[in-house]
């Protein structure tokens, strides 16, 4: 490396890396305006203001090539820019859900909004990194933020529950994925993702290979909440503030697939791994399922509905080919468009002090009836995670099913497909207590029918976006042409890199 | 010679056609010698220095807590304030000694000015963390 060029290189790539500076950099900038002025209710507008113009700059940068940056640790353009597109807008619209939710519940805190960019930081860090250090330092940003959100209400018991177990089990599988890592750096005398296969061809594969990439897996299972992983995720999504949930279970979740796919595409050859994956999809989907069906708590049913989303994305993962992946990553937008809106929806209606970490189906009879776009809205999503066809969900299914069977894997589709069938069951059951209940049949102790809450009108933008992407997701021409053509593109372009 | 058979002997993997431990005998060197210091001038400390015991002194070493007792004492939330803030310090440093024994390098590549910005860039972002620190009243003790 030329010494005398490094710091230049450096600089002009910093360009290229826009939206992470401009990010870290508002964080900051939102960290001392909330020193001087507490909880100014200025700061969410910093936020969201950043976040836009990230998003508009992701948007511009789509068509570009795809670049590596800093050394090749970081990618830019094309398929990083889609993803970072994804990232940005679904913190874009929690930031805009949280100021209604957070001040309703008397934590408007200002750190709040410098987290969530932070954590967005990281996300985007660890779904466009090159280098597994890179993938770290981005998965490890982003977790001690979530930490800190999920436990937010710190007065509350259940809060506490479940952030604590939140940081306990992934501060293991932190543990676990960065240990292998150094043994795929032992193993392979690299860690940048497109050296990783020639010096695996160099090296054969070794005992040491295999453990680091089983711990490897281990650690990224755990974070996107794959069966047997994904114990954590029904408390630590029960006691977190209802916004700040769907936040962590969408993007999140988004980034650490992405980088499992490109761990996957680049570093690991595919055709090793399509067992474990089919295998995890399989135990991931049936898992999920079963266990939302038996749920009488709003939120813990979402949080197993979202373990079983998982199962269907590694269906795409096990099939192993460009379609594939890219179908995943399609499905990921998907996904983060309609769970943000579930959460959304759920958030609204929380009458019992405790961010609705203790509140059933029940409570939510007659919602449908009294306020008729939130029961619409709740249909919408509620349909679209079923699969349905005309919303988003269903495109997002063909597009990890179909891959699925092109590979040879038609029984892990037809598993993929039952399942869906049965989660119509819970999923029905909401739409059923919305729309059909009568708000008679609420608990005694929720409020009088219909002053008990009041929409804001930004959080009724949201989710009118929401439902309103929903609906046309599938229409959009090019649209699923645009994750496909990008991994085609670097499958071109992964020789020469 | 002697370090890689060890290894090879204790960890049968290593076994791969890499010169991977070669690369990392020095590593390996350094943690014995480490090792083994520090448990020489231990057993040194004992055999030549006077030895004079009392309750205090036999009684284990606990960071000057009593070690017997109960362990559900309560202590100020301040200790873990102050910990936290140390330990970022403590990271700054830590980053600062690689950075200051490569800036000749830089310098000399005419690098230097650029370098040192990213270094400021760095102390800026934590100034702005004990800023943050100070304003809300994490280091009033009252």
């Amino acid at each position: 490396m030329d010494l005398s060029q490094a710091y230049d290189a450096m600089l002009g790539d910093l360009a290229g890396a826009f939206p992470l500076v401009l990010l870290a950099v508002a964080g900051l900038v939102i960290v001392v305006w909330d020193a001087f002025r507490n909880n100014d209710p200025l700061l969410p507008y910093i936020a969201g203001g950043a976040l836009a113009i990230g998003l508009v700059f992701e948007g511009s940068q789509l068509a570009s090539e795809q670049t590596t940056l800093f050394y090749g640790n970081i990618r830019a353009g094309g398929f990083a820019a889609f993803i970072n597109m994804v990232l940005l807008g679904g913190t874009l619209l929690s930031v805009v859900l949280s100021v209604p939710y957070l001040r309703q519940i008397k934590h408007a805190y200002g750190e709040v909004y410098a987290l969530m960019l932070f954590a967005t930081v990281g996300m985007m860090a660890l779904a466009t990194g090159n280098s597994l250090i890179m993938l770290f330092v981005g998965l490890e940003t982003m977790s001690v933020c979530l930490y800190i959100l999920v436990g937010l209400v710190r007065k509350d018991e259940g809060s506490i529950e479940s952030a604590f177990k939140y940081f306990v089990l992934g501060a293991f599988a932190t543990g676990f994925f960065l240990y292998g890592i150094a043994l795929l750096y032992g193993a392979t005398g690299t860690v940048y993702l497109h050296e990783m296969q020639s010096g695996f061809a160099q090296s054969g594969a070794t005992t040491m290979f295999w453990a680091g990439v089983g711990l490897l897996l281990v650690g990224f299972f755990f974070k996107v909440s794959a069966v047997p992983f994904h114990m954590w995720t029904p408390d630590a999504y029960q006691g977190a503030p209802t916004t700040l949930t769907g936040y962590m279970s969408t993007t999140s979740k988004a980034a650490a697939f992405t980088a499992l796919i490109l761990v996957l595409y680049y570093a690991l050859p595919p055709e090793r791994w399509t067992t474990v994956l089919a295998v995890v999809a399989v135990l991931t989907m049936v898992a999920g399922n079963v266990l939302a069906l038996a749920q009488d708590n709003v939120k813990r049913m979402l949080a197993y509905s979202s373990i079983a989303h998982g199962g269907y994305i590694l269906v795409g993962l096990a099939a192993g080919t460009a379609a594939g992946y890219s179908g995943a990553l399609y499905y990921l937008l998907i996904y983060s468009i309609m769970n943000i809106g579930a959460f959304g929806v759920i958030a609204l209606l929380e009458w019992d002090g405790k961010i609705g970490r203790e509140q059933t189906m029940e409570s939510l009879s007659g919602i449908g009836t009294q306020r008729p776009f939130l029961g619409l809205a709740m249909a919408v999503f509620m349909f679209s995670l079923i699969g349905f066809p005309p919303f988003g969900g269903f495109f997002g299914k063909v597009a990890v099913f179909g891959p699925a069977i092109d590979a040879g894997l038609t029984w892990l589709a037809v598993i993929g497909l039952l399942a869906s069938v049965a989660s119509a069951g819970y999923y029905l059951r909401v739409v059923y207590v919305f729309s059909f209940k009568s708000a008679d049949e609420r608990p005694a102790e929720a409020p009088a029918t219909g002053t008990g809450f009041n929409v804001p009108f930004s959080s009724l933008a949201v989710l009118s976006l929401c439902v309103v992407l929903l609906v046309v997701v599938g229409f959009i021409p090019g649209l699923r042409d645009v994750t496909t053509h990008y991994f085609i593109d670097m499958a071109v372009a992964a020789g020469t890199l | 010679m002697l370090p890689q058979t060890v290894l090879r002997h204790c960890f049968p993997f290593f076994n791969a056609a890499t010169d991977m431990y070669t690369e990392f005998v020095p590593l390996f060197i350094m943690i014995v010698l480490s090792a083994g210091l520090a448990l020489t001038l231990l057993k040194l400390g004992e055999i030549l220095g006077p030895n004079r015991p009392n309750r205090v002194k036999t009684m284990t070493y606990e960071s000057g807590m009593d070690p017997v007792g109960t362990a559900r004492e309560r202590y100020s939330i301040k200790f873990y304030l102050v910990a936290m803030i140390f330990i970022v310090f403590d990271v700054e440093v830590v980053f600062m000694y690689p950075w200051a024994v490569s800036f000749q390098d830089f310098l000399e590549a005419g690098a230097g000015f650029g370098v040192i910005m990213v270094m400021l860039v760095f102390i800026a972002i934590l100034a702005i963390g004990l800023l943050y620190d100070i304003k809300k009243g994490g280091l009033e003790f009252t």
